[in-house]
């Protein structure tokens, strides 16, 4: 029985001994199950160890795992070996973060995003426990549900042309929990998170591209998010034009 | 070496370690709080939890309900106290969540609602959809950040816990990206890194998964309570492990067996109940341990399908209809449509019995202090006495918003009412932490990691499975001595320093193939089956007389754990027959007569 195999490159670097990136190309042998992370524990367990990438839950919700496969953002658990076969993958760090080695990136400014969008709820005033639970109807949850299913992958701004040429774009993931947060019922915190849309580095900065939610394995779609914070942010501009602080 | 001052260090940031931090931020905001994760916060195991959160939230319903289904739910080998103490926080704790944003599934008035789940007399597990975890991980995460009293390290890794006059002083942790080490001096630690099912070839767990804290605590003294009980979950995907949410039965679910009978009407779950109606504690609504029993027996009977990755039997949610399968359980679509290629809209599920879970873990008081002054331990990597011999789905998420409340209380008082000591002492142990750490790395060993890790799991699966017995369990015994000792020729190429994962993954074996041992040991010497553990050697009843008692297992360094055993607190609930389905139902007359 000949046992089948795929081609993979891997994009190398190890910061401590390579003057520039390099493709080292493994064979891997090939299952129509195989996932792309597999076929990286395969390499890492049988042909070389020193390959590092990160990853964990293999289902598609730690968000670890994201990578360009074939030059786009994927997660690696959730590619299978079986959309590319038999022709040969390419893998390689998410685009527009630097590279920490090898399939790992820097996730320090992406994470910064996260922090600095004041994602957390910002009540009117403080609910006690003991008065139970808001009252939050499935209506008012669908504003902003499909919003707050993000994974924190950062295929977005590894596909947003916005971002590759200018980082201080707070970008798809940050923007879209920002939006989730806006438009929770329980949350009276807009007005403090406006000033981060109405910034030239907020919402505006997008131009509408929409590749960020196409390659959300999620469905999260961050573009819709930033064009109904783009109708918000033009109303603040409206009624500031009618009353001036 | 860096040298960080702080008052409360917590390791792990997943749900009970962010919910501790949370709660010293928000009421002692004097103190530092140092978080320390080999993550990123949102990459933790809590994750991928599925189902939901118990707590009562029905007029109906009761404490005592929650309590008795616990206690007998866990075999009677809950602490009992501590279960009192968890149904009376549960429904608070999980309204704190929901205060903080988290997006629990509403009915339409938009009060919260609540599912059935197994081994639960009443509906009283709140859910996300079916990312009840995910949901609450990245809402801790998310709270967490208000708070700039909380300093995380993220991406660091754990290597040790600095010991010195018999009290925690600090931790050891790596900077994975910079290859650094970094001493943390704290006042008190705080445990919270999640469980061990790493251990096991098939697991629904993710790769971080590897019992961390347990064997860090472990090999300085503090004892692992009742690790001879491992989760089974009934439903995993073949092959992957990956994890089809109990939500699935308890939306209505079923499961088949080849001839596409409900086969668990024959083992005491039954009667039947009706297709497209769910009746709690019956049939797919048993608990965990009982149902993976059941597809051990069907195997034995020839009963399962195979599959091309292994035996399997059927999760059938055709009639729950579209609408419902993607309000209630979109998550376990797209998995099964990615994993297996299967759309439960219209085929089956094809699932078996892999671990998920340890019940057991580092011993703690009822308020999550550990036998080590100052360190304190919660979630999964801890025992600290509410799930006894099997954990009742829908407990364990719970746990970690009212035990990480807990700690973070117990904690800051602990640091409050101490001081720093001197650093001398504590950096010359940190340096000779790092000395072995080193030379673990520059180790010329020839043992390949792989083999050493897969070894470990098969055997594991072999002999401390489902079923075990004396013979199985001492092959799995002497199987991990000898990986213990293969281990320590073990082979790593990678001798950088800049997030070197082949070395991460080798200190994460050691700890690994502690845990395993610890639970192996515990298991054979429990001559009775209970809960999870079930034994086919002439020790099929359980044996309240010999073993209603908790096993402590002790690090032995080079040699076998030293087993110990304690006593299990009982308040209000004398240990009785644990019954199911309508068998269930009369022993609960008889007993009230």
């Amino acid at each position: 029985m000949s046992e089948l195999t795929i081609e993979i490159d891997v994009l190398r670097y190890r910061p401590e001994m390579d003057n520039e990136p390099f493709t080292q190309t493994f064979e891997v042998p090939y299952t129509a199950e195989m996932s792309i992370l597999e076929a990286l524990q395969y390499i890492k367990d049988h042909l070389d160890s020193t390959v590092s990438f990160r990853w964990s839950c293999r289902m598609a919700i730690c968000g670890s795992c994201g990578l360009m496969v074939n030059s786009v953002p994927k997660l690696g658990c959730k590619a299978f070996l079986r959309d590319y076969y038999p022709q040969k993958i390419s893998l390689e760090p998410l685009a527009n973060f630097p590279i920490e080695r090898d399939l790992v990136v820097v996730m320090d400014d992406f994470i910064k995003k996260l922090e600095e969008i004041k994602p957390y709820i910002i009540p009117e005033k403080e609910k006690c426990l003991s008065e139970g639970t808001y009252q939050q109807t499935p209506e008012q949850m669908a504003k902003f549900k499909q919003f707050s299913m993000c994974i924190n992958c950062g295929l977005c701004y590894a596909a947003c042309p916005q971002y590759a040429l200018d980082n201080k774009f707070t970008g798809p993931a940050a923007l879209a929990l920002l939006a989730r947060y806006n438009r929770d019922s329980r949350d009276n915190g807009e007005a403090e998170r406006m000033k981060i849309v109405n910034q030239e580095e907020g919402v505006w900065g997008c131009t509408f591209v929409g590749y960020c939610s196409v390659v959300c394995p999620k469905d999260v779609d961050p573009a819709a998010a930033i064009q109904l914070l783009k109708v918000e942010s033009s109303k603040d501009y409206l009624i500031g034009m009618f009353k001036p602080d | 070496m860096q040298i960080i001052k702080t008052d409360v260090a917590i390791v792990g940031a997943g749900g009970s370690g962010l919910r501790a931090a949370i709660e010293i931020a928000e009421n002692h905001p004097d103190l530092d709080i140092a978080l320390i994760s080999k993550v990123y916060p949102m990459r933790s195991h809590t994750v991928a939890a599925e189902g939901g959160a118990a707590g009562v939230a029905q007029d109906h319903d009761s404490l005592d309900n929650h309590f008795n289904d616990t206690v007998s739910g866990g075999d009677w080998l809950c602490e009992q106290d501590v279960v009192q103490y968890f149904v009376e926080n549960a429904a608070k704790q999980l309204t704190q969540l929901e205060h903080w944003g988290c997006p629990w599934s509403r009915k339409e008035d938009g009060s919260i609602n609540v599912r059935a789940f197994g081994g639960m007399k009443i509906e009283r597990t709140w859910f996300a959809a079916d990312k009840s975890g995910f949901h609450i991980l990245h809402t801790l995460f998310q709270t967490s950040l208000q708070h700039p009293k909380i300093t995380r390290f993220d991406e660091h890794f754990c290597l040790d816990l600095i010991v010195e006059n018999d009290k925690i002083q600090g931790i050891l942790i790596l900077d994975i990206a910079e290859g650094e080490a970094k001493l943390i001096q704290a006042k008190s630690v705080i445990m919270a890194t999640g469980g061990a099912g790493r251990v096991y070839s098939y697991n629904t767990n993710g790769g971080i998964v590897t019992g961390d804290g347990m064997s860090l605590a472990y090999r300085h003294g503090v004892p692992l309570r009742d690790m001879e009980f491992i989760q089974y979950h009934p439903t995993g995907l073949p092959g992957s492990g990956i994890l089809m949410t109990e939500g699935c039965r308890g939306e209505g679910g079923i499961l088949l067996n080849k001839d596409g009978y409900r086969y668990l009407q024959d083992y005491g779950l039954g009667p039947e109940v009706p297709v497209g109606q769910t009746k709690n504690k019956y049939m797919e609504l048993g608990p965990r341990d009982k149902l993976s029993q059941c597809f051990w027996q069907e195997q034995q009977k020839g009963n399962v399908i195979k599959g091309p990755r292994g035996d399997v039997v059927h999760l059938d949610l055709r009639h729950l209809g579209e609408e419902k399968i993607n309000e209630r359980l979109p998550f376990i679509r797209e998995l099964a449509k990615a994993y297996v290629g299967v759309d439960p809209v219209h085929e089956p599920i094809p699932v078996r019995p892999t671990v998920h879970y340890t019940m057991g873990g580092i011993e703690t008081d009822a308020k999550t202090a550990t036998k080590l002054a100052g360190l304190y331990a919660i979630g999964e990597c801890a025992s600290v006495g509410l799930h006894g011999a099997n954990r009742l789905g829908s407990n364990s998420l719970t746990e970690l918003a009212v035990f990480g409340q807990l700690a973070g209380q117990q904690a800051a008082d602990y640091a409050r009412n101490s001081k720093h000591e001197k650093i001398t002492p504590l950096r010359k142990q940190a340096e000779t932490i790092m000395a072995r750490t080193e030379a673990l790395l520059h180790s010329e060993g020839t043992e390949k990691m792989a083999d050493i890790r897969q070894e470990m799991g098969d055997c594991m699966e072999e002999g401390v499975g489902i079923y075990r017995t004396k013979e199985s369990m001492q092959q799995t015994i002497n199987k991990l001595a000898e990986l213990k000792k293969r281990y320590k020729n073990i082979q790593i190429t990678d001798k950088s320093s800049v997030f070197n994962t082949e070395f991460l993954y080798a200190i994460e074996l050691g700890y690994l193939l502690d845990t395993a041992q610890a639970m192996a040991h515990s298991a054979i010497l429990r001559e009775e089956s209970r809960g999870s553990h079930q034994r086919i050697d002439g020790f099929e009843k359980r044996d309240d007389n010999n073993f209603l008692k908790h096993s402590l297992a002790f690090y032995q360094g080079d040699k076998a754990p030293k087993i110990d055993y304690s006593s299990v607190t009982i308040t209000k609930s004398q240990p009785a027959e644990r019954a199911y389905g309508a068998a269930g139902e009369k022993a609960h007359a008889q007993e009230k007569v």
